[in-house]
């Protein structure tokens, strides 16, 4: 049950995080990077598919649900918002471009080193996933990157965005590192978080941007299903149609 | 009496590779499945015939319209009980498209992706790769953007002959 939680949270912030960026579709700030954002987006999605097929399998094994077929659908569209399990982070609004952009820097540097862990890992299609996905990340990490240090080392407006941004989310970023009990002990959040930290670090100081230091209170429950208020409108938005009309095709 | 059988298997594997010569990628039409190096493995059993394919990219929506077509071509050929297997890993990557597909996407004016180990630098602000125009065959091009109409592409434009083009990136 905790692999299936585990996976599920993997699933999830993908999940939701794409269901956000993709709010940007047909409203980016030019073409070319309207398209970025929701190619990224598609990835996730495709990430979420492949981690949200492999829990319905380990579902569907356990027998825990008799009767009830899990599926990659139901698991994204028939849970309720105390079930979802991503880290906050993923669902805040999608904000102005400074903030889309550095939640996905966050985001993206964290996967990378939780994906990286995970290709090492004992579960074969865990591993199978975590190569897949990884190859994808790099992409991100590398746009996301760019576009902070873009912002933060640009025209004085750009700059005070990318600071507004960074005050808003940095809140946000324990608990990517905060383990929930469900984690498989082969993941190591700490040297996660290390990692992490450092290409930050390196990024924000070429944005000419300050990392936020003192004793900052750090928000969790995204990973327990307590979810912040923005959440329920997402699920609203997303699943209306499967609540609405169960089972509906193309 | 065994040599046969394995004989037969050959020739019937050969059969299959045939017929998924045919099915062709949906979002650029001028690639087979085969050019693009998806299917992994052909497996002949008694009374089963499974096709392993790995996607190009996780979010790739054609994956789901060539497995349909795969047991479609095969279906019309009489073939029953098809299992189409999804594989994750190896990953897949553009060195395995094949030199026949290459040639095939730069007469259809898609620049093809450049060889895995010369490039793929990951790092910010990397210098862009070096790629020749489809059209004039130049390689003063510049990167319009690294993200494209579809998620193997990336979005360039020749400084020589000013045609804007698609480049299938390496991956």
């Amino acid at each position: 049950m905790q692999q299936i939680n585990f996976i599920l949270s993997l699933a999830d912030a993908n999940l939701i995080l794409s269901q956000r960026n993709a709010e940007w579709c047909g409203h980016g700030p030019v073409l070319e990077q309207d398209i970025a954002i929701t190619n990224i987006t598609l990835d996730l999605l495709g990430q979420a598919r492949n981690f949200y097929q492999y829990a319905a399998s380990l579902v569907n094994q356990s027998g825990n649900m008799p009767g009830n077929i899990a599926t990659e659908d139901s698991l994204a569209y028939r849970r309720t918002e105390r079930e979802f399990k991503n880290i906050l982070l993923c669902e805040l609004p999608k904000g102005d471009w400074a903030q889309t952009v550095l939640r996905q820097f966050f985001y993206s540097v964290f996967c990378k080193g939780l994906y990286t862990q995970l290709l090492q890992g004992q579960d074969a299609q865990l591993s199978a996933i975590a190569e897949k996905s990884l190859k994808e990340v790099l992409y991100h990490v590398r746009w996301s990157g760019e576009w902070v240090m873009r912002l933060g080392d640009g025209t004085a407006e750009s700059n005070q965005r990318m600071k507004q941004a960074l005050q808003f989310l940095w809140p946000y970023t324990g608990e990517m590192f905060m383990p929930a009990g469900f984690e498989n002990n082969e993941i190591d959040l700490a040297s996660i978080k290390k990692q992490w930290l450092s290409q930050v670090r390196s990024i924000l100081e070429e944005a000419t941007l300050q990392l936020p230091a003192g004793n900052i209170f750090m928000q969790s429950g995204g990973k327990k299903g307590i979810h912040t208020e923005h959440m329920g409108f997402l699920l609203a938005e997303m699943q209306y149609l499967q609540r609405m009309y169960p089972d509906a095709n193309w | 009496m065994m040599q046969k059988q394995t004989l037969d298997i050959k020739q019937e594997e050969k059969k299959v590779w045939d017929l998924l010569a045919h099915i062709t990628d949906p979002e650029v039409p001028v690639l087979t499945i085969l050019d693009l190096g998806i299917v992994r493995a052909v497996n002949i059993a008694p009374h089963t015939l499974e096709i392993v394919i790995t996607p190009t990219y996780s979010g790739c929506p054609a994956m789901d319209m060539i497995a349909t077509n795969i047991r479609m071509e095969l279906l019309a050929a009489g073939y029953q009980n098809i299992q189409i297997t999804h594989v994750l890993s190896p990953a897949w990557t553009t060195d395995w498209m094949s030199e026949s597909g290459k040639e095939k996407l730069k007469s259809y004016g898609i620049a093809p992706p450049n060889a895995r180990q010369q490039v793929c630098n990951n790092d910010l602000f990397a210098p862009h790769e070096a790629v020749q125009c489809p059209l004039c065959n130049s390689y003063h091009t510049h990167r319009v953007s690294e993200f494209g109409s579809t998620a193997c592409k990336a979005l360039y434009q020749c400084d020589a002959c000013k045609e804007p083009f698609d480049y299938f990136k390496c991956h």
